[in-house]
């Protein structure tokens, strides 16, 4: 089986966002990347089918030479092979990416290829139906279930207040969402076998359809009224909710 | 130049408040830039329904019969995002729309992208505001999990917008709403468009979903068991709110995942979102702070969570949540 799974490399979630010189970015300085969370649930749902089934996988990120860092964790993670496709500058928006995953992915002609539900940095949800679209290939995104059966798929799809199952053939694109598995906590052996694992670069087209014109930090919310006198302040909070922020 | 469609979503065939909001929020987007909106519904929704849409502003609503969409697909159904998103952009492309509006639910963002590749127009989602000068707009919009706010322009003289669901208000307009009947065939449906198909909905409980509800009423670690999330749920009773949960607690098997708020679980913008023994972690805050109205509930004065709250008391949860609990049953008689 060919198994393609698409990584991102984001900031920590617990990074402070300070926004940088340019206006238009985060200010980089101090800030630790990671693979973006989500994609460890398609990394190990892509490993899992391959250990199943037999099979190959190929980890592919769009970035500069630092996601080279979330191609080495789907190394450590079992992924076979990698690629980058790179470019000069991380300012790049989310049909440029799905155009060039789709350009790579097109030419392996993979039979399932998984994507995270969404990157925890812009939050877009995008890049997967994108790139799905560009190929002509059915997707369902945030998956909690996945059961192949030779070519049909069943997927379920968290929605509100409860669950779709949604049935499809492959090849077939999937972005996980947590509970599809637990990713596993890469050994010691891998760590270090990944470092010299070599990783393919292919060239980067820049197809642009929107630009970030401005970055800020939300307006402080200024100091809220916070009682200290326990369960006695409750008739008064309630009071607020419903007098001054007319909400109860 | 500027023609703007709005995806009007009904669940069940009835429309609910994101379907309003939307129309709403193209209306203004419409005025702003001088120019008029359509709407476009999948549904099999009934006439009056339908119409009513009319009562937000929407003049003309071009409806497709969700059951005469679904015979063109296989049997025993429910609905296809990808024969939706189909019907929906071969529409738009025939008809010329320039931007495409759609509630950034579930179901808005699964078939959002699609919209996008197959209108060959720029996608900007989750968008909580908008800025239109020289006939275009520039959108607004979190990232960084709300940590920071974004403006995106589109380059393209296209973009399919997708709406965070409860930001924007629906507003009272009347207008005399037409309905015109559109067909699977006059929107080029075949077979091929059914790529993925829904054959079941599960509802996970009867209880009501913390990404629909108004008012939610939070648990965190603070309650100590299982058990004292019935004050809780009983808080959230009287309020008629939805209960969300901590990811602490959900990972100790607490509370099931759908009532997770926060970065790995849902985002959601109610008008009201009491957090009761919630330390208020970033990753917790990053699905919640664009709520309206904040109030926090926790023993340690020092918590985060009063960072972002507009209301508070320090305090224990098991002597203020019965306390709040009885008080606000007290408005109701
Ligand atoms: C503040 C800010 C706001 C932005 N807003 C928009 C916007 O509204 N519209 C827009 O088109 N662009 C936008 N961009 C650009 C866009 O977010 C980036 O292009 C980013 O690479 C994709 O992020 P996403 O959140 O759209 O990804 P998602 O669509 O949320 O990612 C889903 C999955 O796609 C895969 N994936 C994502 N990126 C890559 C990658 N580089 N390589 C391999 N796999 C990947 C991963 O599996 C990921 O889990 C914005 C950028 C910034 C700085
Ligand atoms: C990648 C990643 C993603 C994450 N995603 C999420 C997410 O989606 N959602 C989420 O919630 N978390 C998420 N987390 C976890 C988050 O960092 C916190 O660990 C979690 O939110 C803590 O839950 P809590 O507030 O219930 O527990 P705690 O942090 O333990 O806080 C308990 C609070 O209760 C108070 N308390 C105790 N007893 C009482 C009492 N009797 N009366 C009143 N107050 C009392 C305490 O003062 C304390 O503030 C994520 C973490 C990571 C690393």
């Amino acid at each position: 089986m060919k198994i393609e799974v698409c990584v991102s490399l984001v900031p920590d979630s617990t990074t402070k966002v300070k926004v940088g010189a340019s206006g238009k970015s985060i200010d980089e300085a101090g800030v630790t990347y990671i693979i973006n969370p989500y994609d460890e649930f398609a990394v190990e749902e892509a490993v899992q089918l391959k250990e199943k089934n037999g099979g190959e996988v190929t980890a592919i990120s769009v970035g500069t030479d630092r996601s080279k860092e979330a191609i080495k964790k789907a190394y450590q993670m079992g992924a076979d092979k990698g690629i980058l496709v790179k470019s000069d500058s991380a300012d790049i928006d989310s049909f440029t990416v799905a155009k060039n995953l789709a350009a790579v992915i097109k030419e392996i002609n993979p039979d399932i290829i998984f994507f995270g539900k969404q990157s925890i940095d812009y939050d877009g949800s995008i890049v997967t139906g994108m790139t799905a679209e560009i190929l002509g290939l059915p997707y369902v995104n945030v998956v909690t279930k996945l059961e192949l059966n030779g070519n049909e798929a069943t997927a379920e799809r968290e929605i509100e207040g409860g669950k779709e199952v949604v049935k499809t053939s492959l090849p077939a694109v999937f972005g996980a969402q947590k509970g599809l598995n637990n990713p596993r906590y890469p050994n010691l052996k891998s760590i270090m076998a990944s470092k010299s694992k070599p990783i393919e670069e292919k060239p980067f087209a820049n197809e642009r359809k929107t630009e970030v014109a401005e970055m800020s930090l939300p307006e402080s919310k200024g100091q809220g009224k916070i009682f200290t006198d326990g369960v006695s302040n409750v008739p008064e909070l309630v009071r607020l909710l419903r007098e001054e922020a007319k909400v109860i | 130049m500027n023609k703007i469609l709005i995806l009007a979503e009904a669940k069940e065939n009835t429309f609910k408040s994101n379907a309003f909001e939307a129309v709403t929020a193209g209306k203004h987007i419409a005025e702003a830039l001088g120019t008029g909106f359509d709407v476009i519904a999948i549904t099999d929704a009934s006439d009056e329904q339908l119409k009513s849409l009319g009562k937000y502003g929407a003049a003309k609503v071009y409806h497709l019969n969700l059951s005469e969409l679904n015979s063109k697909g296989p049997a025993g159904i429910k609905y296809s995002h990808s024969a939706i998103a189909s019907a929906a952009a071969n529409f738009a492309n025939t008809k010329g729309y320039d931007i495409i509006i759609i509630s950034g639910t579930s179901f808005g963002k699964e078939i959002a992208p699609m919209i996008s590749v197959k209108t060959d127009s720029a996608i900007i989602t989750d968008c909580t505001g908008y800025n239109a000068a020289d006939g275009k707009i520039s959108l607004k919009r979190p990232s960084f999990a709300g940590k920071c706010n974004t403006k995106v322009n589109y380059l393209s003289g296209k973009a399919v917008i997708t709406l965070r669901p409860n930001v924007f208000k629906a507003e009272a307009a009347e207008a005399a709403c037409e309905v015109e009947e559109i067909t699977p065939d006059s929107v080029n449906i075949s077979a091929s468009d059914f790529k993925t198909c829904v054959t079941d909905v599960v509802v996970s409980s009867g209880k009501l979903d913390v990404a629909e509800a108004d008012i939610i009423v939070s648990g965190g670690r603070g309650l100590r068991n299982p058990e004292s999330f019935k004050l809780v749920e009983d808080l959230a009773e009287v309020l008629g709110a939805a209960t969300g949960a901590s990811r602490a607690v959900v990972d100790a098997g607490w509370r099931p995942h759908g009532e997770q708020v926060g970065q790995t679980g849902k985002t959601v913008s109610p008008s009201l979102y009491v957090a009761c023994g919630i330390s208020g972690a970033i990753q917790h805050l990053a699905g919640m702070s664009s709520s309206k109205f904040i109030v926090a509930i926790n023993k340690d004065k020092d918590a985060p969570i009063f960072q972002v709250a507009d209301y508070g008391i320090v305090g224990d949860v098991f002597e203020i949540l019965p306390a709040m609990t009885e008080e606000i049953k007290k408005l109701k008689v």
